[in-house]
C-alpha cells in the first residue's frame, strides 16, 4: 500500500535538500520520460528515473538480454538472458518502485511508430546504439519539439548533450544535426561490438543522462543545454564544448509527420556499396514509379542495350558536367557489371546529398538482362 | 603562432596521441589540409572542430595559442 508516509520515506533524502525540496519531487512524480534502448546507457538512466520517482517511464528496446550484455547492463542478471530487455526491465523496476507507472515497448523504434510513442513524453532520453536510431530519434524530437537528452560511448569515452531545449532567450534550439548535419554510415564509426567498451563507461554516462534528466525536470542546476560534454575515463579529463545551430541542418530534418515516415534511416547509414545496390526485383519495382529518371552511364556505343524500360544515356564521363539536368527525384544508374554505375552513384551522393534517392543496379545490365531471359 | 590540438575518440588512433601542438597554421581548413597530409585515415573519417571551446561550421582563423578541439561522433550506446 502505498501512503504518503511511505512516499515520503522513500524520497526523504533527497527533498531535504534545498534546492530540490516537496516541489522537485512533485515534478518529478508527474513528469514522464521516455528512454529509448534499454542497454548500457538506457539500464542505469531507467535505475536512477525510476528510483528518483520520475510518474511515468517509457522503455523502448526491441532486443533480448544476451551474456555479452551483462558487464555493462548489471539491471538484468542471468537468469534473463533470453528474454526482452523492455519488459525484463520493467520487471525489475517495479520491485525497485512499484509507485511509478513503467509502459514497455518491446519493439524496434521506426519511422512509423516513433512519433505516436514520442508525443506520449516529455523528456526523451537517446541511449541507443547506431546512428540509425540516433538521426531518427533526433529528427522525430525536433519535429514534435521534444527535450532530448543524448548520450553515447565509444571505448573509453563518452559525450552527453541536451538538444531540442528552447530557452527563454529565444536563441535557435540545437539538435544532433548541428553536430554532425548529414547521417554517419555505420561502418565508419566501430560500434561497441566491433570497437569494445569498457563495461562502467555507459554505467557513467547513463547516470549522467539521468542526472542531466532530473535537472531539466526540477529546474536545478545547469543542464547542459547546447553544450556537449566528454567524458575520458582513462584519464578523468571532461571537455565541454558549446554547440550552436548551424543554418543548413533545418533543411535536412522532415518537416511534416508523412516526410518523417517517408524516411529511410537505415538506409542513410548503411555503408559502403550497400548504400546505393538494388538487386533486380527492387530495380523492376522503381522503374513503375513516377518521378525515376533512370541511366545507362556506359559510353554511348556500348551494348547491349536493355529493352522494357525508358532510360537515358549519360557516360560516367559526363555525369559530373550533366549532374544539374538530373530534376527526378529517383535516380537509378546502371552500366555493364555495376561498378561504373556504383561510381556515379558515389558523385551524385556527394551533389545531391539526401535530396533526390540514388540507386545502381547491382551487377550491372548484363546481369539484368540473363535474369530477364530466363524467367 | 601556436595551435594546441586535441583529439578525441578513435581519432587517437590515427595520430598516436590525443594531444599536440601546431606552427604557423592559420586558419581550421588549412589545418584540416596538413593534417589529412600527416594521417591520410582522417581524409575518410569525420569529426566536428571546435575553437575555444566553441563549435564552428565554417572556414575559421585561428588565434595565436588557441586550442582546436577535433570531435569524432560516438554511436554506442
Amino acid at each position: 500500500m502505498k501512503s504518503e508516509n511511505t512516499t515520503y520515506e522513500r524520497y526523504q533524502r533527497q527533498m531535504i535538500l534545498k534546492e530540490f525540496g516537496e516541489a522537485g519531487q512533485q515534478k518529478l512524480s508527474q513528469s514522464k520520460v521516455l528512454v529509448i534502448g534499454a542497454g548500457g546507457l538506457g539500464c542505469p538512466a531507467l535505475q536512477y528515473l525510476a528510483a528518483a520517482g520520475v510518474g511515468t517511464i517509457g522503455i523502448v528496446d526491441d532486443d533480448i538480454v544476451a551474456i555479452s550484455n551483462l558487464h555493462r547492463q548489471p539491471l538484468y542478471s542471468t537468469f534473463d538472458i533470453g528474454f526482452s530487455k523492455a519488459a525484463t526491465a520493467k520487471s525489475h523496476l517495479t520491485k525497485l518502485n512499484p509507485d511509478i507507472q513503467l509502459i514497455a515497448y518491446n519493439e524496434r523504434l521506426t519511422t512509423q511508430n516513433a512519433l505516436t510513442i514520442i508525443e506520449k513524453f516529455d523528456i526523451i532520453i537517446d541511449g541507443t546504439d547506431n546512428f540509425a536510431s540516433r538521426y531518427l530519434v533526433n529528427d522525430a524530437c525536433v519535429l514534435l519539439n521534444k527535450i532530448l537528452v543524448y548520450g553515447a560511448v565509444s571505448q573509453f569515452e563518452g559525450q552527453v548533450a541536451v538538444f531540442n531545449y528552447q530557452n527563454r532567450n529565444g536563441d535557435a534550439a540545437v539538435n544532433y544535426r548541428d553536430l554532425f548535419p548529414t547521417p554517419l554510415k555505420d561502418g565508419e564509426i566501430l560500434n561497441c561490438a566491433e570497437a569494445g567498451v569498457l563495461g562502467i563507461l555507459p554505467g557513467i554516462i547513463g547516470t549522467m543522462l539521468a542526472n542531466e534528466t532530473i535537472k531539466l525536470i526540477t529546474g536545478i542546476g545547469k543542464p547542459l543545454i547546447n553544450t556537449l560534454l566528454t567524458y575520458n575515463a582513462l584519464n578523468n579529463r571532461m571537455y565541454e564544448i558549446s554547440l550552436s545551430a548551424n543554418a543548413i541542418t533545418q533543411s535536412l530534418i522532415p518537416n511534416n509527420k508523412a516526410a518523417f515516415e517517408a524516411m529511410n534511416y537505415e538506409w542513410l547509414c548503411s555503408s559502403g556499396n550497400a548504400r546505393f545496390e538494388i538487386d533486380i526485383a527492387t530495380f523492376n519495382q522503381l522503374q513503375n514509379l513516377p518521378l525515376v529518371k533512370i541511366i545507362d552511364v556506359r559510353e554511348l556505343n556500348e551494348q547491349p542495350l536493355p529493352t522494357g524500360f525508358d532510360f537515358t544515356k549519360i557516360p560516367l564521363s559526363q555525369i559530373k558536367e550533366q549532374a544539374a539536368s538530373i530534376k527526378d527525384e529517383t535516380v537509378i544508374l546502371f552500366c555493364q557489371s555495376g561498378k561504373r554505375s556504383l561510381q556515379a552513384a558515389e558523385w551524385l551522393f556527394d551533389k545531391f546529398g539526401e535530396s533526390k534517392k540514388i540507386y545502381s543496379l547491382k551487377g550491372g545490365i548484363l546481369n539484368w538482362i540473363n535474369h530477364s531471359s530466363t524467367q | 603562432m601556436k595551435v594546441n590540438i586535441l583529439l578525441f575518440g578513435q581519432l587517437t588512433d590515427i595520430t598516436g596521441e590525443d594531444s599536440f601542438v601546431m606552427e604557423d597554421i592559420f586558419d581550421t581548413d588549412s589545418m584540416a589540409i596538413f593534417l589529412q597530409k600527416n594521417y591520410p585515415a582522417l581524409i575518410n573519417t569525420k569529426y566536428l572542430i571546435a575553437v575555444d571551446k566553441k563549435i564552428i561550421a565554417t572556414n575559421t582563423l585561428l588565434p595565436d595559442n588557441c586550442t582546436v578541439a577535433l570531435l569524432p561522433p560516438f554511436s554506442g550506446g
